[in-house]
């Protein structure tokens, strides 16, 4: 297994105080907690800093790990010394809200897992619910508007026969409804964590996020398509062929728009009652004079209309 | 195809629609009435209805009473920094949400 560095974990250095330690602690807890973060690895993080924290904060433990001495370096392979664990007694500190430590925590504190001195699961030997667990399942703006179903892959650890921890995996295949929106929740009941004993397992909370689409910007229920027009076409007025995600539509494009103006199909966003809009954002797109009839063109435009583009800024 | 053996699990969309009386909200949070009264009255989670008898709670609502949990738990917060920093979260994500519509 790998050496952790807690004290390069935490940001702090080998002979902070115990203060230190505790500022640090809870200065990443803020920067990493997985409802406040978006940082990418948001919730391994949370969970590094709290393993860390766990063993600087209480010190004995933090003694302990001392005694490994500060040549180790973050990833060497690591393998606890054959007299570790003597003439030192870990007191439980409590947990502090990571859920499972790694291998390098258990193989030096964990006597072999939970089942430690200090392993909450020790608490659990009556009738417990199971804990509630949250993943994140990943659809296409397609699936909202027919509704899809998605096999998920989860892992969960679970407490063995023998009392300790087990990664199982398993899968599942979930209806995702027609109509659900980015950020929305899920709820699948008695799919989290198997309880202890007769209680039941807990609720297992699915967060539904789009993955992005190459033109269409979700917000809320309302969708959002920048649509490319011809000059002539904004400024003659025309109708068009617009992609929507239900299928094409026409649009009717009024003379004089220019770039940036709204146009709404009213209840052609995310499903819903009632049912989103979709708005379609004009973008002047402007042809490319590469040839001599193309500059011709344009140079006579330029005399038919005299135009200013920038009258409004005064110059 | 083996995922063709496994039944379809339909789950209820926490959203506007659904709508939870205090026990059914205070046993989908795991937490104890009194708590979920506290969360009422600093404002986390509003209850339609005069009455905690009558209370009706919408389908976010368990999101928001969870994640004050876990802020709280976590994090150290009150109940009041937990309301703050659940707005300011709100906020947040609003904003996200309209730059990734500007952003390419």
């Amino acid at each position: 297994m790998e050496f952790k560095d807690y004290y390069q974990i935490m940001g702090v250095k080998r002979d902070a105080t115990q203060d230190e330690i505790k500022r640090a602690y809870r200065r990443l807890a803020r920067k990493y907690h997985p409802d406040v973060s978006k940082e990418k690895d948001a919730e391994n993080r949370f969970k590094e800093v709290g393993e860390a924290y766990e063993v600087l904060k209480d010190p004995e433990k933090r003694a302990a790990y001392d005694q490994l001495g500060a040549n180790w370096k973050a990833g060497q392979e690591f393998r606890p010394p054959p007299d570790w664990n003597q003439g030192f007694e870990f007191r439980g500190g409590g947990f502090t809200g990571a859920e499972r430590f790694s291998d390098f925590f258990e193989s030096l504190f964990g006597g072999g897992g939970f089942g430690g001195d200090f392993g909450r699961f020790t608490q659990r030997s009556f009738d417990t619910r199971g804990e509630d667990t949250h993943t994140k399942v990943l659809i296409d703006l397609d699936d909202a508007y027919q509704g899809a179903s998605r096999t998920l892959n989860l892992k969960q650890t679970e407490l063995g026969t023998d009392g300790r921890p087990q990664v199982k995996e398993r899968t599942l295949n979930v209806r995702i409804p027609k109509g659900v929106r980015q950020g929305q929740h899920i709820r699948l009941g008695k799919q989290g964590g198997a309880g202890t004993g007769k209680g039941e397992a807990g609720d297992l909370y699915l967060e539904v996020e789009f993955r992005p689409h190459p033109f269409y910007k979700v917000e809320g229920k309302d969708v959002f398509l920048d649509l490319p027009v011809a000059p002539w076409e904004a400024a003659l007025g025309a109708t068009v062929k617009v992609p929507t995600p239900a299928g094409k539509v026409d649009l009717k494009i009024p003379p004089g728009s220019s770039g940036g103006r709204k146009l709404r199909l009213k209840g052609r966003g995310i499903p819903d009652k009632p049912p989103g809009d979709l708005y379609v954002v004009v973008q002047i797109a402007v042809p490319p004079a590469q040839t001599e009839d193309a500059k011709a063109a344009y140079r006579e435009l330029e005399k038919a209309l005299a135009f200013n583009p920038r009258a409004r800024l005064g110059v | 195809m083996r995922n063709e053996l496994l039944s379809l699990l339909s789950g209820e969309v926490l959203d506007e629609e659904i709508e939870l009386t205090l026990g059914e909200l205070s046993w989908a949070c795991q937490l104890p009435v009194e708590r979920v009264f506290e969360l009422v009255e600093e404002g986390v989670i509003e209850p339609l209805g005069r009455d905690p008898a009558h209370w009706r709670f919408l389908g976010v609502s368990v999101r928001r009473v969870r994640c004050a949990q876990r802020l709280q738990r976590d994090l150290r917060v009150n109940v009041a920094g937990a309301a703050l920093a659940l707005d300011l979260l709100d906020e947040l994500e609003r904003l996200r949400a309209r730059l990734r519509r500007f952003e390419g």
